[in-house]
This record gives structure tokens, C-alpha cells and sequence, in this order.
């Protein structure tokens, strides 16, 4: 086991690497000077001598395999860049927003498997019934609907209209001001999960294992507990992993929403300011927690199902 | 849920866009951008104005008939590029196998491994806002999938026995891998086109709503949601019904598209996300 | 013992596939006795109805398959009808059940002593450590090599065989007194296959267990069976003993399943005769003929197999046949 999980790690590194260059490449090569737009957003003319002095700033007056090669040093060390604005390292802008994403994303995940979980096992449990149905019906609404919008009607009944919870931003930190957010950005992976969660059950029921332990003579309550999760989580977990990917994204969009100060939100206001050093760390380090989490997703993987070490 | 009711209902649903979309013109005399009138400013559902106004005193329903004209651009544009993309990589990896197989392979893995909606995002961010910067962003981020099975689909054929024989024959490998080839894999490409158009609009309706995308005063249906919140207190229809737009439009598609799948091949369950 | 009568009493079975519209019968006026300690054998082709028949000896039906007719009794009791709480009590306890596909019918996920603990958690109240002591001792007895190890293994370390092996030992755990074996054999090569009869046969003669042995290879049966019943088109067409069977078969279609089995020693006798098939096919569930269900592929037909069907008819042995014109 230890060694799938070092050997999952190793297969990590290329990856990442194949991630840099790919953001790098977006972000350098494509045309447009970066000084150019910097100040074409009404901060002074087109000066030549301005854009100039600004490329010899930030160094990117240098060739782009050169640039890429500072890129990746700098990235083996952890070092970001500089913001554009603030002047700060890029690393630090990052780690003040790290948390609170990180505790919304969890969040919202809890929020899912809470509810999405049990609402699609039990809708296999009973194909065809009233909470089958509802459960479809709902999982496919959960997929279709514009999560922030879901946001924004929430925002205007639990907050502003019953005022039972915050409707923005981050407070003290506290529960309170998650719950809305949370919620908004558990839905489409509660949707989801519930859809996977059926089809994972229903197709374990009806394996010729399932037949072997029901001629064993067990109740289905054991039957479900010894033979059933354990099957069905193996199916679910990799719609699990990839599901984090577009939650990643669609933090970004519930950040901003709710005024939610995460790296979504930086991000965001930095493409408004043209900062670029922030927008692109703040988009490796999102792309880079997605990997981490599922290269965790492939490792709880193996330690369910003991197949996947073995081979 | 029944087979033929998913169909008919999703159909009838995308019908209803696309109709609105066309139609535009005529089914509103009203011009979405120019008829502002702030003597009119957020006005509650009534006769004149179906689903109110909003803060400029625009009339919310002529803005959301011509706000589906951006969601379909955007949801059947990119997915013309990635189909496109998802195709010709797909079938070319699984037709050739080698180095050019590995590539492919190894760039399908990377695309998977970067969140869509945040890669779009980048692009966005470098491309700048707009329709065509939304089109490039939105199709060259989603092909992934249809690559995928593309290229299972093709190494399966490959050696099937009619494929072999148009070998024989001396047919060119673009010929077979045209028709030999593709029409084996329109059904399942479509399923996948179809689900990705409802996520492309989804993102559209994202990125115009962090004010990446379409911008104002041209409507789409996720920049009229970026002014309704700050008018949620006071007009409450101003984000209620674009909102329902979309939601009824991406629902159609996904329940088309499983439809679809479900009429195709009964046995293919995953819904690749 | 419960004295003389026997063990399993099958009467006038009749089970159908019933759906919103249609209503098709799968097996019908199935009648046989198992004793206590015999192995029986229920012969056929693949969809004769003979699994069926097994899964509804241990109350495995699922919707849509109903038994709409006829009875059931194990031990003097009437399993139709059972409540399922009573029906669990015994299956895996006095009932168990071998599948045919080793493959498949184990647990990918957990190891295969857990999966033999089991059945002495649920039937004797062991607590789950006595229970994987035990299932070392069960994993012995089916002579898997290095029991204490093996427990620890999960299915897709082992071969078919020892998978098969495993199915055993998880079925004759609470040593039942009936064992139902599906096919047990038929997805092994052909060297296991010999292995696994031995074992079976031996295993369940020490503990008096009874089999129902189901095959559609009639050289299994001949070597582990007292009584055999040939089944068609869900029709128990003839039953009698081993010996009986292979001497004088006589309905026309156990004529047909004898003349298609190879036979060693045989060229000297008949010298290059080829091996003959029953023309035809098995006709499907909702195409049965009205009268005798092998009438369409019989040599022997009159019109009179085309509209009634033949009732049972006595022979000499023990036995009977269901044909108007056997011989």
C-alpha cells in the first residue's frame, strides 16, 4: 500500500509540471503585451516609455524560454512571483485566501455526501418508488440549474428577506456566514452524487455476489452493510474525485457571490486589475489542490477496493 | 423516468429556446439594449412588461428572447470546436497508435486534470471579454470526453473485419477512418455534445456573471444576473427569471441528451462530467 | 432425522414470469423427491427452467419470476409461504447454494475468510472472532493449501478452482442438509472439474448432506447422482435412476441428450459414427407448444403430442416418463 501511494506521488510530478507549462503558455505566449493591457485600462496613455519601464520591471522583456526557465525555478521554490500591484509576493496574497476556500469546498463536499449519498441509496433500495422519482427528478434539476443563481434566490429568502443567516461575506469566520455558500456550492455535486450513488447500488445488487450472499441466508440491513457500501463506494469515489474539479471552478463563481474572501474571489478581482503574476498563481494553486485531492480520491480508492494496489 | 418522456420533454424545452432565439424580433417590439427607460426602472411582472424591468427600465422578457441567442451561439459554438477537436485527436490516436497516440493520450490526461471551468476562466482572462473570446475558451477546454471515446471506439473498430477489408481494398486512411470509422461513433459523440452544450452554457451564464464574458449592455443571461444582485432586495424578478431561463434550457439538453443516451444504448450509464 | 420420510418433497411446481402485460409459464408440473444423504440430479439445456427451479428451492425468486402453483416442502415443512425471516433461517443454515460462476459469486472486496466467517456470525451466533477461527478450519477442510494465510486472500488472488473451493467451504459451513449445486463445474477446466466432484461428493457422503445436483452435462451426473430427472422446455420429461437412464432412456428427447454424449471406447463398437444432435431448438419462453413442449423436434410425434400433454407415466424402476410414446 505504502508503495502505491509513493508511486501515485511520483506520478504527480509530471503532471504538475505538464500544468505550469500549460498556464505559463497561456499566459506568455499568447499575443498582447501584459504591460500594454496593464495600462490600457485608463491608467495612463499609451506611453511607449511606460510600457517600456514596466516590461523591464516585471522582466518580460527577456525571451519567452528564458522566462519559462525563471517560471519553473522559482516554482520548484515555491516562489510565485510579484504582484503586479500590491507589490507583495504572490505566495503570501495566496496563502491569506488558502483557508477560507479550502473550508467551503469542504464544506459544500459535506454538505453533498450528506445528502446526496443517502438520498441515492435509498432511491436504489427502492426503484420506481415516490423517493426514486423525486430523487431523479431532483438530481437532474441539480445538474441543470446555475448554482449561483440558486445562491442569489437564497441569498434574498434566508438572508434578506428572513434574515436568518448573513447574506455576504466572511464574518468572524464563523459558521454562520458558511452555511449559505456551502449550501449553493454543494448542490450540483449533491446532484451528482445522488444520480451515482443510485446507479453504483443498482448495479451491485445485481451482481451474482449479491445472489451469493442473499443464499447465505443474511437480512438485507447485513446484506447492505457487509456486501452492498463497500462495492458501491469503489463506483462512486472516482465520480467523487472529478467531481472536486468542478467545484474548484464553480468556487470561484460562489465566492464572488458571496463576497466569500477565497482564492476565487482573488482571482477574480485580480483579471479585473490585470495582475497577472496573481491570476496565474492563483489558478496553478486551484488546478494544483484539484490534483492533490484526487491523487487522495486514487489512494482511498485502493484502500477500498484491494484490486486496484495489488494489480 | 420513461425513455420517451425525457426525450419529448427535453426537446420540447431546447424547441421552446431555439424558437425564442430566431424569433426574437418578433415576438418582442421592443429592442433589448436601446429601450431603456428609467421612468420605467424596476417595475414588478405585469401585462406591459412580462417579467418586469430592470434597473435601466429595460423590459426583463426582451432581454432574456435575446439572451438565448448568446447561450445557443455559445452552447452549440463550443461544442462544434470541441467536437471537432474531441474527433479528430480521438480518432486519429486510436487509428495511427505510436508516439502520436501517447500525445494524445497524455494531453486528454492533462485536460482532465485542470478544472474546465477555471482553465476557460484563464483564457478569459488573457483573451479577454466577448463572444468569440467566450467561443475559444469554452471549445477548446471541454473535448476531453468525446477524444476519449473516440479513440476507445476506433481502437475497437480497427479491427473489426469490415474495417480490414476497406484496408485491403486499398482505401486511404482518411477515407476509412470517414466513413468507416465516424459513423460508428456519431451516436455516443452526440450524447456527450449534447450534455456539454447545457455545462457550455452553464459556463457562459458563470462567466458573464463574474463580468468575463458577454459584457453590458448586450444581454445575456448570466450578466443580467450580475446587476440582479444588487437588486435582489428591490426586484427580486430581475434575477428570478434568467435564472429560469437558464435552468429550463440546461435542463432540456440534459434531459435530451440522457434520453438520447438511454434510446442509443440502453447499457452505457456514465454520465462523463 | 425426522424419520422416514424425505427431505425435500417438490410437488406440482409451477413458476411464471409475470409481468404488467404478459403472463408466461417457466416451469411447469415439476415433481421429485430428494432423500436424506442423496444426491439427485436435475439434467438440461441452459434455459430448460432447471436453475430457476434450484433458486426457488431456497426462496431466491425475484419479481418477476413467481412460483403461482404447487409446493415445496423441506423437512416436513412447507417452504411456501415461509415468512422471510423464517426462510433466512435456512438458507446457508439447512439450505445452501453453490453458483456456477467462481468468478463472480465471491466478494471482489473482501477476503475470502470473512466471507466464509459470515455464515457462522449469522447461523450460530459466533462472534467474529471464533467465526475466522472457524472459517480456517472450513478453508482446511476443502483442502485449500496454507489455510491460515488464505484467509486473508481476496478473490481475484485465486483460481477458479480454489474460488469453487471456497464456494464449498461456504456452503457446507453449517453443514446443511441440502446442498443445491448449480452447475458447479461448468466454468472450470476439465481437470478441476474431476477435483471438485471428488471433493463435493466426498465432503457432503461425511456429512449426510443431500444434493440437487444441476448440470446439463450428463457425465457429471452419472458420477455423482443416485436419481436424475431430465428437464425441457421447463417439463420434467423423465425421472428415474442413473443406471436406468443411461440404459434404457425412454423418452425421445433423453435418447437425444444420450446420443450427443461422446463416449469413450465407443468408435470400436460403432466404429466413425458421428456424435448426433437433437435437430432444432429449445422453443422460447413465450412460444411453447400446446400440447408436449418437444413435440416440434421429436422423430416420434402423432398429432395427438401436438394438443394434450402427456401425463406421467409409471415404469418398472422407481421411475416415469411423460411421453405417449416412450420406449
Amino acid at each position: 500500500m505504502l508503495r502505491f501511494i509513493l508511486r501515485r506521488l511520483l506520478q504527480m510530478v509530471p503532471t504538475v509540471i505538464a500544468v505550469s507549462l500549460l498556464i505559463f503558455i497561456i499566459f506568455s505566449v499568447v499575443p498582447g503585451s501584459i504591460a500594454s493591457s496593464m495600462i490600457a485600462d485608463g491608467r495612463g496613455a499609451n506611453d511607449p516609455e511606460l510600457i517600456e519601464r514596466l516590461n523591464r520591471e516585471f522582466g518580460l522583456d527577456r525571451p519567452v524560454h528564458v522566462r519559462f526557465g525563471d517560471y519553473i525555478w522559482n516554482l520548484a521554490q515555491f516562489d510565485l512571483g510579484t504582484s503586479f500591484r500590491t507589490r507583495q509576493p504572490v505566495t503570501e496574497l495566496i496563502g491569506e485566501r488558502i483557508w477560507p476556500t479550502l473550508k467551503l469546498a469542504i464544506a459544500a463536499m459535506c454538505v453533498a455526501i450528506a445528502i446526496g449519498l443517502p438520498l441515492g441509496f435509498f432511491a436504489a433500495m427502492r426503484p420506481g418508488s415516490l423517493l426514486d422519482s423525486i430523487t431523479m427528478v431532483g438530481a437532474v434539476s441539480g445538474l441543470s440549474v446555475p448554482q449561483f443563481w440558486l445562491g442569489l434566490l437564497a441569498m434574498y429568502l434566508f438572508a434578506l428577506t428572513l434574515g436568518w443567516l448573513p447574506s455576504f461575506g466572511y464574518g468572524e469566520g464563523g459558521l454562520r456566514n458558511l452555511v449559505l455558500p456551502a449550501l449553493t456550492l454543494g448542490v450540483g455535486p449533491m446532484a451528482l452524487l445522488a444520480r451515482t450513488t443510485r446507479a453504483a447500488v443498482l448495479e451491485v445488487m445485481s451482481t451474482d455476489f449479491i445472489r451469493t450472499a442473499r443464499s447465505k441466508g443474511m437480512s438485507s440491513f447485513r446484506l447492505v452493510k457487509w456486501h452492498v457500501t463497500r462495492n458501491a463506494l469503489v463506483l462512486i469515489i472516482t465520480t467523487l474525485g472529478l467531481q472536486f474539479g468542478s467545484m474548484m471552478g464553480q468556487a470561484v463563481v460562489v465566492e464572488k457571490l458571496f463576497s466569500w474572501p477565497g482564492l476565487g474571489s482573488l482571482l477574480i478581482d485580480s483579471v479585473g486589475l490585470r495582475d497577472i503574476p496573481v491570476v496565474q498563481g492563483s489558478i496553478l494553486v486551484l488546478v494544483l489542490c484539484f490534483l492533490v485531492i484526487n491523487t487522495v480520491v486514487d489512494v482511498l480508492y485502493a484502500v477500498i477496493d484491494p484490486r486496484i494496489s495489488h494489480g | 423516468m420513461g425513455l420517451r418522456l425525457n426525450l419529448v420533454l427535453g426537446g420540447t424545452l431546447c424547441l421552446i429556446v431555439i424558437v425564442a432565439a430566431v424569433l426574437a424580433p418578433w415576438l418582442t417590439p421592443l429592442s433589448p439594449v436601446m429601450d431603456a427607460d428609467l421612468m420605467n426602472a424596476e417595475l414588478p411582472p405585469s401585462a406591459e412588461f412580462w417579467f418586469g424591468t430592470d434597473a435601466q427600465g429595460r423590459d426583463v422578457f426582451t432581454r432574456i428572447l435575446y439572451g438565448a441567442r448568446v447561450s445557443l451561439t455559445v452552447g452549440i459554438g463550443s461544442q462544434l470546436i470541441n467536437t471537432t477537436i474531441g474527433l479528430i485527436l480521438g480518432i486519429s490516436a486510436g487509428y495511427f497508435g505510436g508516439w502520436w497516440d501517447d500525445l494524445v493520450n497524455g494531453l486528454t490526461n492533462l485536460m482532465l486534470s485542470v478544472p474546465s471551468l477555471i482553465f476557460a476562466l484563464a483564457i478569459m482572462a488573457v483573451l479577454g471579454p466577448g463572444l468569440s473570446s467566450l467561443l475559444i475558451a469554452l471549445g477548446l477546454t471541454n473535448w476531453s470526453w468525446t477524444c476519449r471515446i473516440a479513440r476507445s471506439s476506433t481502437l475497437s473498430l480497427k479491427s473489426q473485419s469490415y474495417v480490414q477489408a476497406a484496408k485491403t481494398l486499398g482505401y486511404s486512411d482518411f477515407r476509412i477512418m470517414l466513413t468507416q470509422i465516424l459513423p460508428n461513433i456519431v451516436g455516443p459523440v452526440l450524447v456527450i455534445a449534447t450534455l456539454g452544450m447545457g455545462d457550455a452554457i452553464l459556463a457562459e451564464a458563470a462567466l458573464s456573471f463574474l463580468g468575463l464574458g458577454i459584457q453590458p449592455p448586450q444581454p445575456s443571461w448570466g450578466n443580467m444576473l450580475t446587476d440582479a444582485r444588487e437588486l435582489i432586495a428591490i426586484a427580486p424578478w430581475v434575477a428570478i427569471f434568467p435564472g429560469l431561463a437558464i435552468f429550463m434550457t440546461v435542463l432540456g439538453l440534459n434531459l435530451f441528451g440522457d434520453g438520447l443516451r438511454d434510446w442509443l444504448d440502453p447499457h452505457m450509464r456514465t454520465r462523463p462530467v | 432425522m425426522s424419520g422416514t420420510r424425505a427431505l425435500l418433497e417438490v410437488q406440482d411446481l409451477q413458476i411464471d414470469i409475470v409481468s404488467a402485460k404478459h403472463r408466461h409459464n417457466v416451469v411447469e408440473n415439476v415433481s421429485f423427491t430428494i432423500d436424506h444423504g442423496e444426491t439427485f440430479g436435475l439434467v438440461g439445456e441452459s434455459g430448460c427452467g432447471k436453475s430457476i427451479t434450484a433458486l426457488a428451492m431456497i426462496g431466491l425468486l425475484r419479481s418477476p419470476l413467481v412460483i403461482s402453483s404447487g409446493s415445496i416442502r423441506f423437512r416436513d415443512r412447507e417452504l411456501r409461504g415461509l415468512p422471510e425471516r423464517e426462510l433466512r433461517k435456512l438458507r446457508g443454515n439447512r439450505i445452501a447454494m453453490i453458483f456456477q460462476e467462481p468468478m463472480t459469486a465471491l466478494n471482489p472486496v473482501s477476503p475470502v475468510g470473512r466471507q466464509i466467517a459470515e455464515m457462522f456470525v449469522l447461523h450460530q451466533g459466533a462472534t467474529w472472532h471464533e467465526a475466522e477461527r472457524k472459517a480456517v478450519e472450513a478453508l482446511a477442510s476443502v483442502q485449500v493449501p496454507a489455510p491460515e494465510q488464505r484467509v486473508k486472500s481476496y478473490p481475484h488472488e485465486m483460481s477458479g478452482g480454489m474460488r469453487q473451493r471456497i464456494m464449498i467451504a461456504i456452503a457446507l459451513a453449517c453443514k446443511p442438509d441440502l446442498l443445491i449445486a448449480d452447475e458447479p463445474t461448468t466454468a472450470l477446466d476439465v481437470t478441476v472439474q474431476a477435483e471438485i466432484l471428488k471433493l463435493m461428493k466426498e465432503l457432503c457422503s461425511a456429512r449426510g448432506t443431500a444434493v440437487l445436483m444441476i448440470s446439463h452435462d450428463l457425465g457429471v451426473i452419472a458420477k455423482m447422482c443416485r436419481n436424475v430427472g431430465i428437464m425441457y422446455a421447463g417439463h420434467l420429461v423423465e425421472q428415474r435412476p442413473v443406471e436406468a437412464i443411461f440404459r434404457s432412456p425412454s423418452h425421445p428427447y433423453t435418447n437425444g441428450l444420450l446420443n450427443s454424449l461422446p463416449r469413450l471406447g465407443s468408435r470400436g463398437i460403432h466404429g466413425r459414427k458421428r456424435l448426433q444432435e437433437i435437430t432444432g431448438v429449445v422453443p422460447s419462453i413465450s412460444a411453447f407448444p400446446a400440447g408436449c413442449r418437444f413435440q416440434p423436434r421429436c422423430e416420434r410425434a402423432s398429432a395427438l403430442c401436438a394438443t394434450t400433454q402427456p401425463d406421467q407415466a409409471d415404469l418398472g424402476d422407481e421411475g416415469y416418463v411423460r411421453c405417449f410414446h416412450h420406449g
